[in-house]
């Protein structure tokens, strides 16, 4: 028996103590509504030092392999950390736990009777967020899909009205895609015998050629698809950021569809590996068409939207489609892969920043139509400052993160047109001509909230300018995020993610990235 | 090769400044006096560069290396990096005492904003004409754009943004076809460094894959369209609505020299002068500069209001550039390098006087100028100096660029195609055109009388904070001049070389690294 430190418990701990965190807020919150908060924070603040120092145990030391209740894969449960989930995992909760700081004022006023539960949910959807992060097993992972989704409905819908509707239709879709991935599962299981990913991947490749485990891949691609809200399976998901509470957005658009990613590239190449998706010539070819309209249509979509988190819904549908057109160059060159990967961050941190700071123009002003920004740089000066970052971020203008992650899928694209031929170059204009499409549709803000003259008089925007600021609670979390687009977007320029990417590519079986 | 701090701390001058004005804006003063302090500071770094350079040295600094293998993000100053950090740097000095006077004379709003975004312009200027390698400058490119975005809308009116949209449509999209070029390179030879004579990887794909070469060229033209070559010209008279400073700082000192200033490292630093004329890319290049030449003083003709005719002789002006890069000829691409200081100096001292005139009468218009001459007469006598430098005309400096470009057109006459001689009546007839329209702007201010009768014209030129920088540019234009003529007197050499900064003796240099015998 080989001693365990204690970094290799922390997979495990990482879950337990934010379930039962859960139960603990609702307990705590029948004695004092006041104690929902803090316990929920600390948790996340625990998590996130856990998740941290995964991140560091596996650099060092490789993957952590975690049997549940000692029993050994592939009967039991196993939950496997390499690089790559423990990078998702430190995203996720760095992002949990910036949301949870901005989430106490804004559910204090937009859900003044409903704290309580609101935590309690909240803490059930990290829960399964980290859940799908850390587990090995694919039964598993539908478990924490399921626990998670179930929490976003209920957050979604915690409002009424509208939100009701749109809780409503994310459900049905949502179910869908979970059936489909359910599908894919069974179906493996059916032919191998087992749930296990790492027995899975050591099992399958004599059976490439079943139709089973073909159809199997299908359904997972659509489930998750579904869960990502890639075009054309985003429908549910406009509605549901619009109307969700401002805390909510936030968590769900920054997290909810990376974990989605995370579990696609997880089953492509933890479940599948290259070999499969290399022996099916046009697997890859159609998913990065699929994600190429993605961000075209995504893009279209925003630029037609006035409500401001509607249009960044859409453009989330846009940026998905980036991280899928990675997944997709991803078995040609393995600058995909690293787009992919490093768009997940850059993902969180801008789409995080911008829905932050949405929900702060509400909050103040209650202002959510782009036709009535004018004049906002001056009434709310920092929230203003870290949207048009993170606006600017999108747009991928040099050194900030969307530059970044631009980068490598252009280099991806390139190299890809060795075996996509012309496509290869279709791509490349593509993630070109979404630059000029998140200008257009970005720049209108901030051109609204900067330069536009108001043609309202003076008194009404003294009069508001006396109303009670955004407090500081969501603004730092806020500003901390809008920071990162620039810091996050020159880190990944330089060399000191090199270690981490490379120790990923050769976890994931990507291979190394190409030199001259 | 020597590694040195110099070029981070010039970047970081104008770096630290701008957050300092942002902090400073509620006392005028201490603002201008931030932005001030950083432009002489910057000046002098740059000046300090200068010996190491003509000893034939090359200053870099290195940020970091990138992810991407074979790509570092850093600076390298040589001596055509030189040329445009000078000039720039000069004359940010000379524009924000300018600016001083000129937004304070007409009580501008939004003052912070415009100083702000002015010293960002400025460091992607600078980084621009210090970067390494193509990567580096396409950051520097963009943080340019965006920062010019800013000063361009400035009055905030609805024609104002519709000039700012229409900036950003051109740029940001030319912006695009630069980074698809830029990951081409990179793709195509593991490289983007700017290499003396060409990046030879890139040269070995010559006859292998001749036309991916020549459509990444003309997406490199594309991706420089800062350079405002014709029919992608608009944006820049649009621009013309922000104040004159700004227009000063887009049309002299950063933004379209930016353009070109990117076009000739191109031509002379990532293809070379070798590939580019086996691939007859000159031609087409020549093609292009003279097509603009003509078709941009037949417009510049036609307008009444000074800053757009400007405007229009800067689209022109700016192809005499490319021109001469274009001819792939010592002497051609000599009298380009010259032409940026050179074309910098006097076209500023231009916008500064239009600026002036509208500070102390309110004109626009070239026809309500009549007599301005007599109420003005510094003023006036400054614009005569750049207007003849515009026009080729001793003793104003334009004339030694443009004597270069002709005999860089012959010389490719003799070397390249016999086609390229037409290029040298291009040039005579451009030279002409620019006498068309900008000799009636002198005739009118200094032989017409003004419009209603006035009994005696009182000499009323603007505050000195305006007048004197634009005498300043205007001298050294004259100087300039003098110095390519007093350089061979070996007893005044040294000290006209210094009044030029050196300017003739940093082409020698750059030229070396050019065409490499």
């Amino acid at each position: 028996m080989v001693t365990l430190i204690l970094a290799e418990h922390y997979p495990v701990l990482v879950i337990v103590i934010s379930m039962l965190a859960a139960f603990t807020i609702l307990i705590a919150g029948l004695v004092n509504k006041k104690a929902a908060f803090p316990i929920s924070l600390a948790t996340i603040f625990v998590q996130l030092l856990m998740a941290l120092s995964i991140l560091k145990h596996v650099l060092a030391e490789g993957p952590i392999h975690y049997q549940l209740g000692g029993w050994a894969p592939p009967w039991g449960i196993e939950y496997v950390v390499d690089a790559f989930n423990a990078y998702v995992l430190v995203v996720i909760l760095l992002l949990s736990f910036l949301c949870a700081i901005y989430s106490k004022r804004s559910v204090e006023k937009e859900l003044p009777l409903k704290i309580v539960p609101f935590y309690s949910v909240f803490q059930l959807l990290i829960t399964g967020l980290c859940g799908i992060t850390v587990t090995g097993d694919i039964f598993n992972l539908y478990v924490f899909l399921e626990i998670s989704a179930l929490a976003s409905y209920a957050l979604i819908a915690v409002t009424g009205g509208r939100a009701v509707k749109a809780s409503y239709n994310y459900v049905i879709m949502g179910s869908m895609g979970a059936c489909f991935y359910l599908l894919g599962a069974g179906f493996l299981y059916a032919v191998t015998g087992t749930l296990n990913m790492a027995d899975l991947s050591a099992l399958l490749p004599p059976l490439y050629g079943n139709r089973a485990v073909q159809a199997a891949f299908g359904f997972f691609a659509v489930g998750l698809s579904i869960k990502m809200a890639l075009f054309p399976l985003h429908t549910w998901q406009p509605d549901a950021y619009t109307y969700a509470p401002s805390a909510v957005s936030v968590i769900i658009a920054a997290t909810m569809s990376k974990v989605s990613v995370y579990a696609l590239i997880r089953v492509i190449y933890s479940v599948f590996t290259l070999d499969f998706i290399q022996s099916y010539v046009g697997v890859d070819l159609a998913l990065c068409w699929i994600a190429a309209i993605g961000i075209i249509a995504g893009s279209l979509l925003a630029i037609m939207q006035t409500n401001l988190k509607r249009m960044l819904a859409y453009s989330s549908v846009s940026q998905i489609g980036y991280i899928v057109l990675g997944i997709g160059l991803s078995p040609i060159s393995a600058w995909g892969l690293v787009g992919a990967i490093a768009h997940i961050l850059n993902h969180a941190i801008m789409k995080g920043c911008l829905f932050m700071a949405a929900g702060a123009f509400i909050y103040k002003l209650g202002l959510w139509d782009i036709r009535d920004f004018e004049g906002l740089g001056k009434k709310m000066p920092y929230a203003s400052a870290a949207f048009t970052l993170a606006a600017i971020s999108m747009i991928g203008v040099p050194p900030s993160t969307g530059f970044a992650s631009k980068v490598f899928l252009l280099i991806a694209s390139l190299e890809a047109t060795k075996t996509f031929a012309i496509s290869g170059y279709i791509f490349v204009g593509v993630l070109l001509f979404s630059t000029l499409l998140n200008l257009a549709y970005f720049w209108r803000v901030i051109d609204r909230i900067y330069f536009v003259k108001s043609e309202g008089g003076h008194e009404d925007s003294e009069r508001e300018a006396k109303k009670p600021g955004v407090p500081i609670s969501m603004l730092v979390p806020m500003l901390i995020l809008a920071v990162l687009c620039i810091v996050v977007g020159i880190l990944w320029l330089t060399q000191v993610p090199l270690p981490f990417v490379e120790q990923m590519l050769y976890e994931l079986g990507v291979g190394v990235l190409p030199q001259w | 090769m020597v590694e040195m701090l110099t070029p981070l701390f010039v970047i970081l001058c104008p770096l630290i400044a701008a957050p300092l004005i942002l902090v400073a804006g509620k006392w005028p003063n201490i603002r201008e006096g931030v932005t001030l302090t950083a432009a002489i500071a910057t000046f002098s770094l740059v000046l300090s560069m200068i010996r190491p350079i003509l000893d034939g040295d090359v200053i870099r600094y290195t940020f970091f290396e990138t992810m991407l293998p074979g790509v570092a993000v850093g600076l390298k100053v040589d001596a055509f990096g030189m040329l445009f950090a000078l000039t720039s740097s000069s004359l940010w000095i000379l524009v924000s005492l300018y600016s001083t006077g000129y937004m304070r004379s007409l009580k501008e709003h939004a003052q912070t904003r415009f100083y702000f975004s002015f010293a960002l312009a400025i460091v992607g200027a600078l980084g621009i004409a210090m970067s390494a390698n193509l990567f580096t400058l396409f950051i520097f490119y963009e943080i340019l754009t965006v920062s010019t975005y800013a000063l361009v809308i400035h009055d905030q009116t609805a024609e104002a943004l519709s000039a700012g949209h229409k900036y950003f449509a051109y740029l940001l999209t030319s912006g695009c076809f630069f980074l698809f070029g830029l990951m081409m390179v990179y793709y195509l030879t593991g490289t983007t460094d700017f290499t003396n004579g060409g990046i030879a990887a890139l040269a070995a794909h010559n006859p292998a894959h001749k036309w991916t070469l020549i459509i990444l060229f003309v997406c490199f033209l594309l991706g420089f369209l800062k350079a405002a070559w014709m029919p992608f010209h608009s944006w820049l008279p649009a621009a013309m609505i922000a104040p004159t400073p700004v227009s000063a700082l887009l049309h002299a000192v950063a933004v379209v020299k930016a353009g070109v200033f990117g076009i000739v490292r191109i031509v002379c630093f990532i293809y070379g002068v070798d590939l580019m004329t086996s691939l007859g890319l000159g031609i087409l290049l020549a093609c292009i500069a003279g097509f603009t030449m003509i078709v941009a003083n037949l417009f510049a003709i036609a307008q009444d209001n000074l800053k757009r005719r400007l405007a229009y002789s800067t689209i022109n002006q700016l192809s005499y550039i490319l021109l001469g890069a274009a001819l792939l000829t010592e002497p051609g691409i000599r009298g380009a390098m010259m032409h940026i200081p050179f074309h910098g100096y006097m076209k500023i001292t231009l916008f500064m006087c239009a600026g002036a005139i509208m500070v102390a009468t309110g004109k626009k218009n070239i026809s309500e100028m009549g007599g301005i001459g007599k109420t003005m007469p510094i003023t006036m006598l400054a614009f005569t100096v750049g207007a003849l430098g515009m026009c080729g005309i001793p003793p104003a400096v334009g004339f030694i660029s443009k004597w270069y470009l002709c005999m860089g057109t012959y010389a490719a006459y003799e070397t390249i195609s016999p086609v390229m001689i037409t290029f040298l009546f291009v040039l005579l007839i451009a030279s002409l055109l620019d006498v068309i329209y900008f000799f009636p702007i002198l005739h009118t201010a200094f032989f017409k009388e003004p419009e209603g009768a006035v009994a005696e014209p009182k000499v009323k030129e603007s505050t000195s904070l305006v007048v004197i920088p634009l005498a300043i540019t205007a001298i050294f234009s004259v100087i300039f001049f003098l110095a390519f003529i007093l350089r061979p007197v070996e007893m005044l050499a040294p000290y006209v070389d210094i009044l030029s900064m050196h300017i003739y003796d940093l082409v020698d240099v750059a030229i070396k690294n050019v065409i490499i015998p």
